[in-house]
């Protein structure tokens, strides 16, 4: 063997250590890296109980209500699995809407989410709003043809 | 065409800080960079 | 090892004949201009495209329009600091001098789109998710980015002999690159404010067409930005480094 070449097999195996030991630490992290806990985590009792924790999901739609108060706003972030009620006194961000992703940090109270802050998760989707509206539509189409399909009444 | 008149262009929907705050900072750096090169490059030597 | 070969029997072209700083010199300055020009058209066509051509977001409005620039500079971020490894790598490896300066000279190019992928980032963030920073995977690898960066640097200027530096700095440089999977994997591994990547390998983008034209002329503007700050950078080092060197000397109008 060349010097040369054990010089890169040594950093070879070195990188490959490197990564491997990477690897494994990171695989015992993982859930400490976990920026936000989903619904179904939170009705498991995965979630922290009595610190502060974030959640993420989808806002429900049609879940979004403005309380008497005027400040506050209840809503409720769902994964589809699991739901969760959120109460959130203050400014909300653009792109908060009802059917798109949320994060929100809070605590538990009784099984009540009290966000201290909530954050808009947005897609990976970029286009033009023509473009959004005809998707809508397209899917409202589907929508009905697998309601006609699923009940046919 | 997207912007109706020039301050409409500069407004980005009311969003023109963020905009041009990212673009400005971008090129403010790459212009500092570009500056940079050029003086280690004088100060090594004889600069065509 | 580092001196020149004596020619190869083979009539090939011989690449290692470039591997020398001082032919390697002339070759980079020829270069460079030209780089640096194929950077400046497609960075004005590829704002024109972002700007004048490409739609307002359904979801965004016109903040998306921080993509232009976002996108490319976080994809050279991560992609000089592979090319800085690499050449590290080589350099460490083959024991050549040239590899080593060319880390050396792409490290800044890397620190400085590192930076500015971070800075339009938070300005992105704020408008859309309502704040300028979180502490998730995604935002924390490319921060740690940045910070092996400049790592690399000081380590490099901590050391005056520069092939000394140019082994210490390769070794950090590898040690980094685990992070680089990590930084461009976080969206998917880890819950993260940060979505998921629009342009992938595995399946179609979801873009709107004009959307990634501008993006795409964007990330190549970046690219030929990135080859000509380095190609000049690497000149620089070239005769610092090697200013005792005879032909430094005669370039130079310095000779005895």
């Amino acid at each position: 063997m060349k010097p040369r070449h054990r010089r890169i097999a040594l950093i070879t195996a070195g990188v490959a250590g490197l990564a491997l030991a990477a690897g494994l630490v990171l695989r015992a992290l993982n859930e400490n890296l976990a920026f936000f806990y989903t619904p179904t985590q939170v009705a498991a009792n995965e979630a922290p109980q009595n610190r502060a924790f974030r959640v993420g999901g989808m806002v429900e739609t049609g879940s979004v209500k403005r309380q008497p108060d005027g400040v506050t706003v209840h809503f409720v972030v769902t994964d589809t699995a699991k739901r969760l009620n959120v109460a959130y006194k203050g400014v909300l961000p653009d792109l908060f809407r009802e059917g798109k992703g949320v994060v929100t940090q809070g605590r538990l109270e009784n099984g009540l989410f009290v966000a201290s802050e909530v954050l808009a998760k947005h897609d990976e989707n970029y286009m033009p709003p023509e473009a959004a509206e005809a998707m809508k539509k397209a899917q409202a189409t589907n929508q009905k043809a697998v309601n006609t399909v699923v009940n046919p009444k | 065409m997207n912007w109706g008149s020039v301050s409409e262009f500069l407004a980005m929907g009311g969003k023109g800080l963020y905009v041009w705050g990212s673009y400005g900072v971008a090129f403010a750096v790459i212009a500092l960079e570009i500056g940079l090169l050029v003086m280690r490059r004088h100060a090594a030597g004889k600069d065509q | 090892m580092s001196s020149a070969s004596p020619q190869a029997a083979v009539p090939v072209f011989n690449w290692f004949k470039y591997a020398s700083p001082q032919t390697f010199f002339p070759l980079a300055g020829a270069l460079a201009p030209w780089f640096a020009a194929i950077a400046a058209v497609l960075c004005v066509a590829g704002l024109y495209i972002g700007f004048f051509v490409a739609p307002t977001d359904a979801q965004q409005g016109e903040s998306y329009r921080i993509i232009f620039i976002h996108v490319p500079a976080a994809w050279m971020s991560m992609l000089i600091y592979l090319a800085m490894a690499f050449w590290a790598g080589v350099g460490l490896a083959f024991n050549t001098r040239l590899s080593g300066m060319m880390a050396t000279a792409l490290a800044p190019t890397g620190a400085w789109f590192t930076f500015i992928a971070l800075w339009t980032g938070a300005l992105w963030g704020k408008p859309t998710w309502g704040t300028w920073w979180v502490w998730d995977a995604r935002l924390t690898s490319e921060l740690l980015l940045l910070f092996l960066y400049f790592g690399f640097m000081a380590l490099q200027a901590a050391i005056d002999d520069p092939r000394r530096a140019d082994k210490a700095g390769a070794v950090l440089a590898l040690v980094g690159v685990i992070n680089i999977p990590i930084i461009y994997f976080s969206v998917q591994w880890w819950n993260t404010l940060h979505q998921g990547s629009s342009v992938s390998l595995k399946s179609a983008p979801t873009m709107a067409m004009t959307m990634l034209t501008g993006m795409l002329v964007m990330v190549f503007a970046a690219w030929a930005y990135a080859i000509a700050a380095a190609l000049w950078r690497v000149r620089c080092i070239i005769l610092e480094r090697e200013r005792r060197s005879d032909w430094v000397r005669a370039y130079l109008g310095t000779a005895r």
